[in-house]
């Protein structure tokens, strides 16, 4: 008879080196990067805006989604063996990773039994979380990104910045220098037209994936009654990695998993649609353990808690595992068009990062991500799979230690607003308090704000402008019609 | 404790709450009865940019200009009608280089799903396995008009889950750069889809 186990949070790429605050400072200062991020997020934006628009049953393909989602979480001990089963049947080897070391020790004993010193990798989430390619590395075995934007990443020794499109904040002339600079191969005239940059890369890689002896992927979904993994991507570098190599190590966290092999009907409407804004990806591949003379003869896969066991204990914060990856929250959010990817320190950033990462650390350890949001909405509302991120935000601020002077504040507030009369006299008291200066810097620069006020409040406006009060309220102009 | 096992019990721990039962509302569109599915199949490759063709005498004229050609071993005879160039068979397996060398590749798929443009094969009848359309430059993928469905819950319904699939639609492609989109990265560059009727 075992006893209860607690979940446990986990490690690797998911928490803010600084306060999230301080990580933006240099990005909103960037006027390049502003300018990047910003014409790539409207693009996006109205991409998917017009593919979504063109599916009559979009509203009910998101309850499906969120529902089936929900379902998973509910039955997720159940559905593990479930797969493990099918997927052991087809000839898959399964293995299971407490937490981000364990995943890679995994990886790296089987690229060793294979005889390999190098792999291919398929863009994924979850290996970048767990820091695989620096446990690699430490292990003396080289990885190659293959996914384009993933390629220009390690070229240009930087992290992702966005959940589909790493290389998000980098513009085609900048890309076009990290290539000369760092592809031994690369054409001596190369221009920076995307075409030639994609050509360049396909040169590069080709040798690479005819090679191959072992790659590395993750995967957008595994299907509990089938053992069926689903990798989605674009360029085929996917598919060269998943058909050629003769072993494969699919790295999967344990929330991708879905009950049948029909809800994919769901999910492949949902995703494409909501991250690159088309009606379709280029290309999807599924297998299901080994098939004998196609593709990997050697299937391995690898599940991954890393911390979801602790998402998955609290109630409130739980839909956060529902996410599929698919980063429209990024592209409709205004803190990060701003921000941009890097500020949020983890491998997930955004909203869905905000909320995603200090769940999957310990809040104490990602205080100022939940605080990294206007909560506007608006990444709840374009959000296939309707996962209330505001909602767990606001539950997480909650969480998070604030400081004595904020806490006293705050119940000062409290009181104050309990009460109508209080809060009219407070009202009255702000205004008359400052009037003169509203008046005064509204004749000065047309608008009744403060840039900065003194310490210890200049905390507040580093990042922002304070309002004044208005010369009446509302409720004072509405009592005098 | 091994992990296997200690996983599972933290999610078990960790569902304490016993969260409720889950009914999943399955209002979403599961069959498409729409006349012009064909029509709107072409639109939605072409908008991919795939090349499309219509009938088998599309075919010589096709391969005309392709010298080394691959193909499954079953591929069907009239298809490969009057074709003069090298005809290379994957059997016994060409090996990665040779299929590197090739010209093209013609196949059939399983499915066809007209509401996203996308083309499936299974390694099923006239397939071949998944590095026969994967590694040449260019694809020629007959599509027969009785496998084309109009929504995606209808193509799922055809498929054998255990099969090795490939879903395509429109040749290789990257947003990467700018998020503009560009044909051609590491899977074929070309796409050309041939729809012949049913029968023929």
């Amino acid at each position: 008879m075992s006893h209860p186990v607690a979940p446990a949070t986990g490690d690797g790429r998911i928490r803010t080196p600084l306060p999230f605050p301080t990580a933006a400072r240099a990005a909103v200062a960037d006027p390049q990067l502003r300018a990047n991020l910003h014409r790539a997020t409207r693009t996006i934006r109205a991409k998917r805006a017009r593919v979504v628009d063109e599916v009559p049953d979009w509203e009910a393909l998101r309850d499906a989604g969120s529902a089936i989602k929900a379902d998973v979480q509910r039955r997720l001990p159940e559905l593990l063996e479930q797969f493990e089963a099918s997927a052991t049947a087809a000839g898959a080897t399964v293995h299971w990773a407490r937490d981000a070391a364990e995943a890679c020790q995994i990886v790296v004993a089987l690229t060793r039994a294979a005889g390999a010193d190098e792999v291919v990798k398929v863009k994924s989430m979850a290996t970048q979380e767990i820091e695989l390619n620096e446990a690699l590395e430490a292990a003396g075995i080289a990885a190659y990104e293959t996914d384009l934007a993933e390629l220009i990443v390690q070229f240009g020794e930087d992290t992702p910045s966005h959940i589909l499109v790493p290389a998000i904040h980098y513009n085609r002339a900048q890309i076009r220098e990290i290539f000369q600079r760092r592809m031994s191969d690369a054409p001596a005239d190369l221009t920076d037209e995307p075409a030639a940059l994609a050509e360049a890369a396909r040169a590069h890689l080709r040798r690479r994936f005819l090679s191959a002896r072992v790659a590395v992927s993750g995967a957008n979904f595994a299907v509990a009654d089938t053992g069926t993994l689903v990798v989605v991507e674009s360029e085929g570098n996917g598919r060269m990695c998943l058909t050629l190599p003769e072993t494969l190590i699919s790295v999967v966290g344990v929330e991708k998993l879905l009950p049948t092999f029909t809800d994919l009907e769901v999910f492949l409407q949902l995703l494409p649609r909501s991250s690159t804004g088309e009606r379709m990806n280029p290309y999807t591949s599924m297998w299901t353990g080994v098939t004998p003379g196609d593709g990997p003869q050697t299937v391995h896969i690898v599940l991954v808690d890393n911390g979801r066991s602790a998402v998955l204990a609290d109630p409130v914060g739980r839909p956060a595992l529902s996410c599929i990856r698919c980063s429209a929250c990024l592209n409709a959010c205004p803190v990060y068009e701003r921000a941009g990817g890097h500020a949020y320190g983890s491998v997930y950033p955004g909203p869905i990062g905000a909320i995603l990462s200090p769940q999957l650390t310990g809040v104490a350890d990602n205080a100022s991500l939940p605080y990294a949001s206007t909560l506007c909405g608006a990444c709840y509302d374009v959000c296939p799979v309707k996962i209330n991120i505001p909602e767990i935000l606001v539950h997480l601020r909650q969480q998070a230690p604030h400081p004595p002077a904020e806490r006293a504040t705050m119940r000062l507030l409290s009181w104050v607003m309990r009460n109508p009369r209080r809060w009219a006299a407070a009202l009255r008291l702000g205004r008359v308090g400052a009037g003169p200066l509203g008046a005064y810097r509204e004749r000065r620069t047309g608008a009744r704000t403060l840039r900065r006020l003194p310490w210890p409040a200049s905390a507040w406006t580093r990042s922002r402008d304070l309002p004044l009060p208005a010369p009446q309220t509302f409720r004072e102009w509405w009592g005098k019609q | 404790m091994s992990a296997r096992d200690e996983i599972l019990a933290r999610l078990r721990t960790a569902l304490a709450d016993g969260p409720p039962p889950v009914q999943v509302p399955r209002r979403y569109r599961r069959v498409d009865d729409r006349a012009d599915l064909v029509d709107t199949l072409i639109d939605r490759l072409e908008d991919y940019r795939a090349v499309v063709h219509r009938g088998l005498d599309a075919l010589p004229r096709l391969l005309s200009g392709v010298d080394r050609l691959a193909v499954p071993t079953d591929v069907p005879a009239d298809w490969l009608a009057g074709y003069g160039g090298q005809l290379h068979r994957d059997a016994p397996p060409l090996s990665p280089a040779a299929l590197d060398g090739m010209d093209a590749v013609l196949t059939g798929c399983a499915v066809a799903v007209a509401d996203t443009g996308t083309i499936i094969l299974d390694a099923g009848p006239s397939q071949g396995r998944r590095a026969l359309t994967l590694v040449p430059d260019r694809h020629i993928c007959v599509v027969r008009t009785e496998q084309v469905v109009g929504l995606l819950p209808e193509a799922l319904t055809r498929l054998d889950p255990r099969a090795p699939l490939t879903w395509i639609s429109g040749p290789s492609a990257t947003s990467d750069i700018e998020l503009n989109r560009v044909e051609g990265v590491h899977g074929p560059r070309r796409l050309e889809v041939v729809l012949i009727s049913s029968g023929a």
